[in-house]
Order: structure tokens, then sequence, then C-alpha cells
């Protein structure tokens, strides 16, 4: 999926090189993970029900729709993390799938 | 009498303005506050390392938001300030807090619940698709970060959030795709008289309505939101809705800012055993207080939009009248003039707020039309539908036996986002009035917190 977010302003600052499903991409030292994702690919991670890709919700910490996993599948709220060099996120792999269609 | 100890959950407006008061009494207050940086959501400041200035950020409310960081910076040797911190609990006088993987319980004689609002959301088919975010997620993104949601954003809902953020994006070079607003001009003309309690803030919504037709920007009044269109790959691609009169429309877009209005942060409130009751002006429940914010638990007193929707300065307002009630109740002397003149000036704030909530009413008959399928739950994909069977089938109409049947309302939200429009489908499917069918009960963690949580100190 395309990059969901576009930056306005602020493109000045050091980059942050990080690792989205084994892609080597960069963000800005200060945007929180989920910036950082997001002005790089369409979604966040999958729904654990079976309805497809999610790219958050709330940006405050209160919907819980951005918990992202990492390779080593650490999990973190992307929109109150803040992006770190290095990191690696998997955006397709969901823990479980409970199908929610009988 | 010994000083009493005060916690202040929350370093926005009220919290900011109910520390400060605490502090000049001597008290230093320990202060919790999820966020990096002071200021709350509506005076969030972006990262330290960004260059806007600071007038590009809040525009007309700049000199209110420097004013309350400031008070803040001031404040840092008087206080005990623990950013970054979550308080998941209150059980007999003490909050429980997490911050970086650790836990404390902090006792306290009196607690300022200052904790805020979310968005208020009411579900259309398609609202779970990659591109959809609340009102305030797509201001924060302006603001806090310096990005645009999308390339062609519209916005959806009601409220003066709507209009302020589509003016926020059109300043910021984003583009704005259109307005789609589901209240209608007469109800907002049928407000006047109460909005006329705060003639600045119409002349403020008057000019981002006029910037944004000088721009151009499409905006369509009283419309019946149909579904947002997305596509595999893509995410969003249009949103639908009927225009009065019944013709239908659509706007192309690959975002969309989605809010009614707010709905408060009531948890902590609930756990403190806080007695609620519910405001039909803004069709929601809410912890009863006094005038100062007293609560009926002791020692719990609320400030700011989680006590009652009012707004950035009804929140510095309560803050300081929260304040001045726990120092009254633990005997320190309170000017007596002042306090009168904050409740003089919040009721006419609370009036312009009834004005807004009827100008920009919560569109709650939209439920009844929603199709079976439409999404309720977006943390686990729970269908209206299944909401109706429950209330209909099961007769489980009161919404936490509704969410012991469905589910809705407990997933990872808790309720957050789906909780009122919930609560309006099972009042609509049983044919009950709104407040019959209850209130969902919190429950900690009131977000969610890793078991590995441990019981070191925090720093």
């Amino acid at each position: 999926m395309p990059r969901r977010f576009i930056r306005l302003a602020e493109t000045e600052r050091q980059t942050v090189s990080i690792e989205i499903d084994g892609k080597r991409s960069q963000a800005l030292e200060g945007d929180t993970l989920l910036i950082a994702l997001l002005s790089n690919v369409g979604h966040v991670r999958a729904s654990e029900f079976d309805d497809g890709p999610r790219a958050g919700f709330c940006l405050m910490g209160a919907c819980q729709d951005c918990w992202v996993s990492t390779v080593s599948g650490k999990r973190l709220r992307a929109c109150s993390t803040i992006v770190v060099s290095g990191m690696q996120i998997v955006t397709d792999r969901s823990e479980a799938t409970w199908s929610t269609r009988v | 009498m010994v000083d009493p100890r005060v916690v202040v959950v929350g370093a926005g407006p009220a919290g900011v303005r109910a520390s400060e008061i605490l502090a000049a009494a001597g008290l230093r207050p320990t202060v919790i506050d999820e966020a990096r940086r002071c200021g709350g959501q509506i005076y969030r400041q972006q990262p330290e390392n960004f260059v806007r200035a600071i007038d590009t950020l809040y525009g007309t409310e700049t000199a209110k938001a420097r004013s309350v960081h400031a008070a803040f910076e001031a404040l840092r040797d008087r206080i005990q300030y623990r950013a970054e911190t979550f308080a998941w609990n209150v059980v007999d006088g003490q909050l429980h807090v997490e911050s970086g993987g650790a836990k404390a319980a902090l006792p306290f004689d009196a607690l300022i619940i200052a904790s805020g609002a979310t968005d208020r959301v009411m579900p259309v088919p398609g609202w779970t698709l990659p591109g959809v975010y609340s009102l305030g997620a797509a201001q924060i993104a302006v603001k806090a970060h310096a990005c645009s949601i999308g390339r062609n954003v519209a916005f959806m809902g009601t409220g003066p959030l709507l209009y302020l953020v589509a003016y926020q994006y059109v300043k910021a070079g984003a583009n704005v795709a259109a307005i789609l607003d589901t209240s209608t001009i007469a109800e907002r003309l049928a407000a006047l008289p109460a909005l006329t309690a705060r003639l600045d803030n119409v002349f403020k919504g008057l000019s981002y309505l006029r910037h944004l037709r000088g721009r151009h920007i499409p905006i369509f009044n009283g419309v019946t939101p149909v579904e947002i269109s997305g596509a595999d790959g893509k995410g969003v691609t249009s949103v639908s809705a009927l225009r009065r009169g019944g013709r239908r429309l659509e706007i192309k877009c690959d975002a969309i800012g989605l809010g009614y209005h707010l709905r408060a942060e009531t948890q902590l409130a609930d756990l403190a055993r806080c007695a609620f009751k519910f405001d039909l002006s803004s069709r929601q429940w809410l912890p009863e207080i006094d005038e100062d914010g007293r609560t009926s638990s002791k020692g719990i007193y609320l400030a700011g939009d989680g006590a009652q929707i009012l707004g950035a300065d009804g929140a510095e307002i309560r803050g300081r009248l929260a304040a001045y009630a726990v120092l009254r109740d633990f005997g320190h002397a309170v000017p007596d003039d002042t306090v009168a003149l904050l409740r003089r000036q919040l009721h006419r704030i609370e009036r312009f707020s009834r004005g807004l909530a009827r100008a920009f009413p919560w569109p709650s008959k939209l439920v009844e039309a929603l199709p079976d399928d439409t999404v309720i739950c977006r943390c686990e994909t729970i269908r209206a539908g299944e909401l109706r069977g429950s209330a209909r089938l099961k007769g489980a109409w009161e919404v936490n036996r509704a969410k012991a049947f469905s589910r809705v309302g407990m997933g990872r939200c808790q309720g957050r986002y789906c909780g009122h429009a919930a609560a309006e489908v099972l009042a609509a499917s049983a044919g009950v009035p709104i407040e019959e069918v209850g209130r969902l009960r919190s429950q900690a963690p009131v977000k969610p917190l890793s078991i590995a949580t441990s019981d070191g100190a925090i720093r």
C-alpha cells in the first residue's frame, strides 16, 4: 500500500533508518513510530479479526488500534512510541486470526 | 492540619491550572501525565527538534497555549512532575501508575482527575478502512507531526472541530476534498441565542468558514453518511452521503477525518466510585460534580473535559476551581472573590457549550439505518446486527449485559470508540430511552498494561 501520511513541513530533521517488512526505510528524528511507518507504507498491522489491514485511528493512545509487532515479537503502541534507529517492524503478521465469519 | 497529599492526573489546561493554584498554596502536588510534554491534546506541543513557530500550531489560541505551557514550566521545582506516566487504577486512596514498565501506587488525600476527552464517533460502513482517522487524530497529525493524514482529505461528522481541523489543513498546505456536516444550518441558527454567550468564539468559527469558502472547499450541511469505500491495497477511496433532499453525493478522497464532537474520559472517576448522571444536553453519562468539581467520592475532584465537555477555556476554569475546592476542604484560605468570578465565567461557558450541543447535535438517529454488517466495535470487528441480536433475541439491551453477549465494549479500547454508538443501537433496537440502557462499567487497567510490568520503583 502506498504511503499514507504526507509531510507538510519539518522535513529538515535528521533521518532515522528503520526496517519495515524487511525493507530499509527512512523516518525522521522525533517521529512517533506510527508517523514513521505511515510516511512509508499504507497500513501498520492486520486485524486479528479477519477484516483487513489497519492504520491506527486516534493517534493519542486511546483506541489501541496501532499496536505493531517487531521482528522479535515485541509489541509496541506505535502512536506513543518514539521511533529509534534500527527498529524492525512487521505489518502483516497478526498474533493470531480469529475469523468473524461463519 | 497537615498538608494533604494531592495528586493531579493530566497536564492539559485543567491539570496545569489546578497544579498552579495548589503549588501557590505550597502543597507540592504530584502531576501525572501520559504525554512527554505538557499541554494536553488541545495545547499539545510538537517534539523538541521541530522548528515551526508557535503561532503556526495554535493560530488564534497561541497566547493561551503559550500561557499554559509557561505556567507549567514555572512550576517545575514546586511540583513533582511525572511525564510519560499512565494512571491506570484508583483503589482505596491510592492512584496506581505505570511508567516505562515499572509501576507505583501513589497514596493521596485529594485526587484531581483532569483526564480530558476523546473524539465521539458514529460508525459508518467502511470506517475501519486504512485512511479513516478520528478528527482529533487528523489534528494531531498536522499540529504535532506536520503531516497530513492523506493526499486528499475529506472531513465528516459534526462539531466545531470539523471546521477547525479542515481550516488547519488548508492553512498547512494540505488538500481538503470536502466537509460533510450532519448538522443543519437551521440547527445552528436555533442555537444562536445560547452561542451569544461567547461571541468571540462565534466570530472565530465564522472566520474559519469564510477562509474555507474562500478556498472553494465544498461544504455540505445536513448530510446523512452512507458509506466509506475502499479498494484492496489502497485503503479509503471515497466517501458517500445523502444530501438534504436525498441526492447521493460521492467525494473521492484517500483519507477521512471523522468525529462528532467529544466524549469525556471518565474511567478513573468511575473506578473511584463517583456517582454518574445522564447529561441530556451532550447525550452522555458524566460524573456528578458540584460547581467546583467535587464528586460523590470523598477526596476525588474532577476538572476539564473529563468532567464536562466545555473546551480548553472551561478546562482552565474548572482546574482552578477544583484546586480551590481541595484547598478549602483541607482548611486552607481561599480567595472567595476569585472563586465567585470563576464560577460566573464557568456559567457563561456552560451556556455556550449547551449551544454547541444544539448547533452540532450528536446524530443519534443515524444508528437506526446502519446496515447490520456495519462494524460497531473496531477492536474485535463486531457488527451492528450482533448487537441488535443481543437486544432483540436475548433481551439484553442493558449495555453491560449486551457487552457480555456480544463483546461490544470489551475490546482493547474498552468502549471508548464504540460505547456511545453501541448504546444508541441498543436503545433503538429495544425501543427504550438512551439513559435506560445504562453506562459501560469501567475496568482497570483503563488501557492495556503489560503483564510484565514490574514492582521496580519508577525512576
